[in-house]
């Protein structure tokens, strides 16, 4: 079975096979909702393309999913959570993202930005966004590839086909812009201030910014809304739009929290001839209830930081803390959770000693030590020696059997060595030092006591 | 006479004070719990609202195991959430979690360079109701540390930065002048002697290598317990133990 297959032959080959009626509006509906949470989640400029694709404008706001390879797996996982195969690809411009994303054989792919037309040159026409008609009758002339089609010269093709594939072939390499324009829902809060002279000193943007910030707060507070993603947009002389997304961890209606996280990010816009629009929308907004302080005389004042996170976030580093998780496997018992998670009641148990340093991945080293449970006399680590003169274990952990089969037998023997510097070392050995389906009886670094 | 002078510099030392504005003057501090230390600190302890730089020392100039911890264990007797900012993130959090820094109260600002390092301490120092604010640097210029010191100082929050560099050599950087208010190397030194094989309470030999309006000095202390405190460790520089062999034998 695939794709295009004549319905009769498909019902030759499988007995009993169900044929269902294709829905365009009800198809058309889905994916104007799929757009939707495109849009609250990805990117502010969200449009539906064709009848089986969105295109974003994902410039300025993938930072927020960690970049742009995290952010097109995340987009393809999401789709095949529901079991949908969906194809992502990101380019310079919208055409040679639509043509790479109905081309491509694997899931996702990312054309780096300036080789637009040597990732398209060899996909066939059918991909140019023209109609049916034009693309057989170019076919019949013998072309079939976008790279032969734009080597020759324009004046012939405009004459017989209209200006449509001259422009479609300037889009796909960038010449011509093509400006996406965004859906909007009906609920969207949305405030915007024109210019009667374009704008393009940084205090006038940072001024306005905060007057619209004002009027937005304003709204949401006759709803009852915080917002999660903020975008600006600017609205450039030359008909350019170029947008800021920020992000917030928990909903917010703060004036001064918002304007600081835009002021913070418009040494970022580019203002070129000039702005003559500027607009910012609460593209994600949740329910916020205004809550009454405690004030109570005992409860300690607790700052609240998550201003300060998403400061951060939205310049695109990592924050997280990090939670204990039950194992006993040292590079297993930490897990990273959102920086304004729940409060953590429990910690790690044990009192042995944990070293400050985990190495990323545990190193050879040789040790000649006394089998089966003795700590070894010497090491040998990035080739220097070290002798030991007090030591400590072995503390025995096992393989996670009920995570990895493969860990039935598997054990770890960690130890404790100090040298005579005072340097204190994590050594362990794969194996309980008798039996060899335990473990390889190598010597290992695993980290570096204070 | 010795009356007079004492008054004379009491006297001069305020003018200072009320010359480096209004927040100096009610400089608060966060005293080690041992005496001799906190003596040899102005204001008898570790000034909130100021940089602190703390550095390995042999090995630890690479590996930053011991500065970090001693960080931690500054932070972990402060109050309110720590912000750790580095680069590399190859810290161990159950080694703070036992010296007394629980993980709840840390969150991980992990950036992809030194500058951006430097951006999110300074914009958390002057965020303002943190407990401590730490940063994993290599290099710290002397405006980069000047401006740190500035936002420390009108907030009022502790800055810390544990200087790790990438090879051992590189470490005499540490002889350049910041404007960090105190500057201290931390070794490592052998373990406490336990009667029974096995590795003791770790022991740090601690070097104040600079503080403002006051003079170095150097300690030998036993590594922070699971309060994050430190203590003077008696019996300090004989070394004469190192030779002795682990009863392991």
């Amino acid at each position: 079975m695939r794709v295009g297959m004549p319905a009769a032959k498909a019902q030759a080959l499988f007995r009993g096979l169900m044929l269902v009626d294709a829905d365009p509006a009800a198809d058309a509906r889905r994916l104007d909702m799929i757009a939707l949470w495109a849009l609250e989640n990805y990117s502010p400029i969200v449009a539906v393309d064709g009848i089986d694709g969105l295109v974003l404008d994902t410039e300025g706001a993938d930072h927020l999913q960690g970049g742009e390879l995290p952010m097109v797996t995340k987009i393809f996982n999401s789709f095949y959570a529901k079991k949908l195969t969906a194809r992502v690809a990101i380019a310079d411009t919208w055409g040679a993202a639509h043509a790479c994303a109905r081309a491509i054989k694997r899931e996702t792919v990312i054309i780096p930005s300036g080789e637009t037309f040597r990732a398209v040159e060899k996909l066939p026409i059918s991909l140019l966004r023209l109609p049916e008609k034009t693309v057989a009758d170019i076919r019949v002339l013998g072309f079939q590839t976008i790279g032969e089609l734009s080597n020759t010269p324009r004046a012939p093709l405009a004459l017989r086909f209209g200006p449509e594939v001259g422009r479609r072939l300037d889009q796909i390499r960038g010449l011509m812009a093509e400006p996406i324009d965004p859906i909007r829902t009906a609920e969207m809060i949305e405030v915007s201030r024109n210019f009667q002279e374009p704008i393009g000193a940084a205090e006038t943007i940072n001024k306005y910014t905060g007057r619209l910030v004002v009027q937005l707060v304003a709204e949401l507070e006759k709803r009852g809304l915080g917002v999660r993603r903020t975008d600006l947009f600017v609205h450039k002389v030359d008909n350019t739009i170029q947008v800021i997304r920020a992000g917030t961890a928990k909903p917010v209606r703060d004036i001064l929290w918002l304007t600081k996280l835009f002021r913070d990010r418009t040494e970022k816009i580019e203002p070129g001839f000039g702005i003559e629009r500027l607009v910012l929308v609460a593209a994600a907004a949740e329910p916020l209830e205004e809550e009454q302080r405690a004030s109570s005389l005992i409860e300690e004042e607790t700052t609240d930081i998550t201003p300060l996170i998403d400061i951060f976030g939205n310049r695109g580093q990592r924050v997280y803390r990090l939670a204990p998780i039950a194992s006993d496997v040292p590079e297993r018992s930490v897990q990273r959770v959102s920086a304004v998670a729940e409060v953590i009641k429990e910690t790690w148990v044990g009192h042995w000693r944990r070293p400050v340093r985990l190495l990323d991945r545990p190193e050879v080293i040789e040790a000649i030590a006394l089998m089966p449970d003795h700590p070894p006399r010497s090491v040998t680590w990035r080739g220097n020696r070290h002798k030991v003169v007090r030591a400590d274990g072995p503390e025995r952990i096992f393989g996670e059997w009920w995570r990895r089969p493969a860990e039935l037998e598997a054990v770890r023997d960690y130890f404790m060595i100090e040298n005579e510097q005072g340097e204190r070392f994590w050594i362990y050995r794969a194996g309980d030092g008798v039996d060899p389906e335990t473990g390889s009886h190598k010597w290992f670094m695993h980290g570096i006591f204070a | 006479m010795s009356a007079a002078r004492e008054l004379a510099i009491a006297d001069l030392r305020d003018r200072i004070a009320a010359l480096e504005g209004g927040i100096a003057k009610r400089k608060v501090c966060l005293p080690f719990g041992a005496p001799e230390i906190d003596d040899a600190l102005p204001g008898g302890g570790l000034a909130y609202g100021a940089l602190h730089e703390f550095a390995g020392g042999g090995s630890g100039t690479v590996d930053g195991a011991a500065a970090a911890l001693f960080a931690a264990g500054v932070a972990a007797r402060t109050k309110g959430p720590v912000v750790w900012c580095m680069t590399r993130p190859d810290l161990f959090l159950p080694a703070l979690a036992q010296v007394g820094l629980h993980p709840n109260r840390v969150i991980f600002v992990e950036a992809g360079k030194e500058e951006d390092v430097l951006a999110s301490m300074e914009e958390a120092l002057s965020f303002g109701g943190l407990g401590a604010v730490v940063g994993e640097l290599v290099r710290l210029p002397m405006v980069a540390s000047r401006r740190l010191q500035l936002a420390a100082e009108r907030t009022g929050t502790m800055g810390i930065v544990v200087r790790r560099w990438r090879r051992q050599t590189e470490a005499n950087d540490f002889g350049q002048p910041t404007a960090s208010t105190t500057r201290w190397r931390v070794s490592v030194l052998p373990s406490e002697e336990l009667p029974v094989p096995g590795v003791g309470r770790a022991r740090w030999f601690l070097e104040l290598m600079r503080v403002k309006a006051g003079e170095c000095a150097e300690f030998c202390v036993g590594a922070c317990d699971d309060q994050g405190r430190i203590d003077i460790s008696p019996g300090s520089s004989d070394r004469s133990d190192s030779a002795r062999r682990s009863v392991h034998t």
